[in-house]
């Protein structure tokens, strides 16, 4: 079998006059995570509906384990995995019912249910809860038992779309703690997230803006060659009034400023090279009676290079 | 009371009854926000950020204990309060069959502002969120993003001197999330307007002055972001280990390891000195056969902050189930 379990060529998706998703092009190996991320409305759901083969693909084409989710849906269900962001749970049943639920619905023997059963309960950290109603579950547990629900048939593939919104950091951490376990074992990943952080943890991520694959590489990789300019971290006495200087010299155009923005008691600025207008800003607000500290030239964070990416 | 405090909380209790009892969502809270500040209350869902938020404006009864804004009792001057105070409700939909132009007459009718005034406040509202070429579109056409941004202009339109914005920001992307707060920046600079903020997200915290965060009713931090990112033990080394479960149960019985958290594939190892713990660490690891790949010291983020102060005070421990996959 092919090296990569997710191939997408010109893949495109078209309501009427609107395109949804446009021409998209990636690969994703066997036991990679890959992140999929963009702004809401970009197409992230779009392209994964497609490749579940719940949604037409209007032009080009994918393959998912070496099938084509248009015509070989059916099998292609039997070996990958969805989870949405709803967790899609019975709150009415049990724990254990609702493993049952997923795995008769999958068509698992009575032997291997009861096999999943047992695995999933210790994976989602469910023992002595097994019985408990799904409603009554808090957060983490719950998207962990809808992870397991998920992939009780064993999946080679899994979807998971914003699977982490709602729940809290330790959860979160937990969760991610299973996706890499599960990739260990050689099953792909393809994961839609809002959070930054998560993003980090993903091998490859692919930004997606308006339908089309902005950008695509290691977040390290992308900090490197997708950042327009560079952020300096402006440290002074009164960031209010610093603040208010700084975005008329923007209006002005008396600094090439691209961003300014507070963050906390700092300013982070967004100028074209930091070695060359480092001193001019520390210049133009002591000029203006500010009190500056420390201007330093930070490295971007994966969120100001995908708002790069998506805004360029 | 202090003219410079904005929003105050003592010993704020919050007590709700349920089938098998009582539960305190909000369980003696103490906080003060100081005019012109902006505070993000910061936790995970369920922590009784929303309940503090509707206690302190007077929405909800509290149990026990003392709050106020701008000096006004939340109970008890809830006129004076609803005339100085913009609140954005969690989930608030703003009326989907009305424009843009009407959700603002809309909320300055109701908050009782006139007609000569809205002429003046509403355009600089709306260009300052950046509204202004929308004016004629429905509530309901208008992007995640966009309807965060209106319905924060609606809750300025009566030029509040403080707001409580509760999860502003949820199921938005990061793009609108950005610019959010940005305009939250701005206001605070410009018009030296106090905000309070609670957000499900860490890495908003780094964009207010103050930052409480709460956990299970209580608040577990409340300082400036540096100091609550200097709570944490020690120094924090992150590296991928070769196998991750047994180095996952082998650290934290080493000499010097305070903390250990899960990351992905990596350790996040909190150590009272990282140039002699790294090599110890390693060597420890190799023993096993384990090896150490890309070992490095970081900065701690609000996220391993928050981690480490939940697993402490509360005794909520990380759970690792990653064999069982």
């Amino acid at each position: 079998m092919s090296e990569y379990t997710i191939e997408v060529h010109d893949l495109t998706k078209r309501f009427g006059d609107f395109t949804a998703v446009d021409r998209i092009n990636f690969s994703v190996r066997r036991g990679e995570i890959y992140g999929w991320l963009g702004p809401n409305g970009a197409g992230k759901t779009t392209t994964i509906r497609m490749l579940l083969g719940l949604l037409k693909i209007t032009e080009g084409s994918a393959q998912v384990l070496g099938y084509d989710p248009t015509t070989q849906a059916k099998t292609l269900h039997a070996r990958v995995g969805y989870m949405s962001q709803l967790f899609t749970l019975y709150n009415d049943l049990t724990a254990y019912e609702n493993i049952r639920f997923y795995g008769q619905a999958y068509g698992l023997s009575r032997s291997e249910l009861a096999r999943r059963q047992a695995e999933i309960i210790e994976m989602a950290g469910l023992q002595g809860r097994e019985n408990e109603l799904t409603a009554n579950l808090s957060g983490g547990w719950k998207q962990r038992l809808a992870l397991g629900c998920a992939i009780v048939h064993r999946p080679q593939v899994v979807f998971l779309d914003e699977p982490t919104a709602g729940v809290d950091p330790i959860s979160r951490r937990e969760f991610w703690g299973l996706i890499y376990a599960m990739a260990k074992k050689g099953v792909t990943v393809m994961v839609t997230t809002h959070y930054m952080d998560e993003a980090e943890l993903c091998q490859r991520v692919g930004f997606i803006s308006r339908g089309k694959l902005v950008a695509l590489d290691t977040p390290g990789r992308l900090k490197q060659t997708q950042m327009r300019g560079h952020v300096l971290e402006i440290g002074c006495d009164d960031s209010e009034a610093a603040m208010r200087i700084l975005l008329a010299a923007k209006e002005a155009g008396a600094l090439p400023l691209d961003e300014v923005a507070l963050y906390g008691a700092q300013i982070h600025a967004v100028v074209p090279d930091a070695e060359l207008f480092k001193q001019p800003v520390w210049d133009f607000l002591v000029g203006e009676g500010i009190r500056v500290n420390d201007v330093v030239w930070i490295a971007p964070t994966l969120e100001d290079v995908f708002i790069s990416a998506v805004t360029a | 009371m202090n003219d410079q405090v904005a929003i105050f909380a003592k010993d704020l209790v919050k007590r709700f009854k349920t089938r098998s009892g009582a539960v305190d969502a909000v369980n003696g809270v103490t906080l003060q926000v100081r005019r012109g500040e902006t505070y993000g209350l910061i936790g995970p869902d369920g922590a009784g950020k929303t309940t503090t938020t509707r206690v302190i404006l007077g929405l909800l009864k509290r149990t026990a204990g003392k709050s106020s804004i701008l000096g006004y009792d939340s109970m008890h001057d809830t006129y004076e309060i609803r005339e100085r105070v913009g609140y954005i409700a969690q989930q608030f939909a703003l009326p989907g069959d009305l424009t843009v132009m009407e959700n603002m007459r809309f909320f300055a009718d109701v908050q009782g502002v006139s007609r000569d005034e809205q002429r003046r406040r509403i355009p600089e509202l709306l260009d300052f969120a950046g509204l202004s070429d929308f004016t004629n579109r429905l509530g309901s056409q208008l992007s995640g993003g966009m309807k965060k941004k209106l319905a924060l202009a609606c809750s300025l339109v009566h030029e509040p001197q403080v707001v409580l914005l509760d999860e502003p920001t949820l199921g938005v992307d990061p793009v609108s999330r950005r610019e959010f707060w940005n305009l939250l920046g701005n206001l605070r600079a410009e018009k030296g307007l106090t905000i309070f903020v609670c957000t499900p997200y860490m890495d908003e915290a780094e964009r207010c002055n103050w930052v409480g965060l709460m956990y299970q009713g209580k608040l577990v931090a409340h300082d400036s972001p540096e100091t609550v990112k200097k709570m944490v033990p020690g120094r924090l080394l992150e590296f991928t280990p070769s196998n991750f479960v047994p180095a996952w149960r082998l650290i934290p019985g080493l000499d010097g390891v305070l903390e250990v958290q899960t990351y992905g594939a990596m350790l996040h190892v909190f150590v009272d000195d990282p140039d002699g713990r790294r090599n110890e660490i390693e060597h420890a690891l190799a023993a096993q056969g384990i090896t150490c790949e890309g070992m490095r010291e970081i900065e701690p983020r609000m996220e391993e902050a928050f981690i480490s102060l939940i697993e402490r005070q509360s005794g909520r421990q990380m759970e690792e189930t990653r064999d069982a996959v």
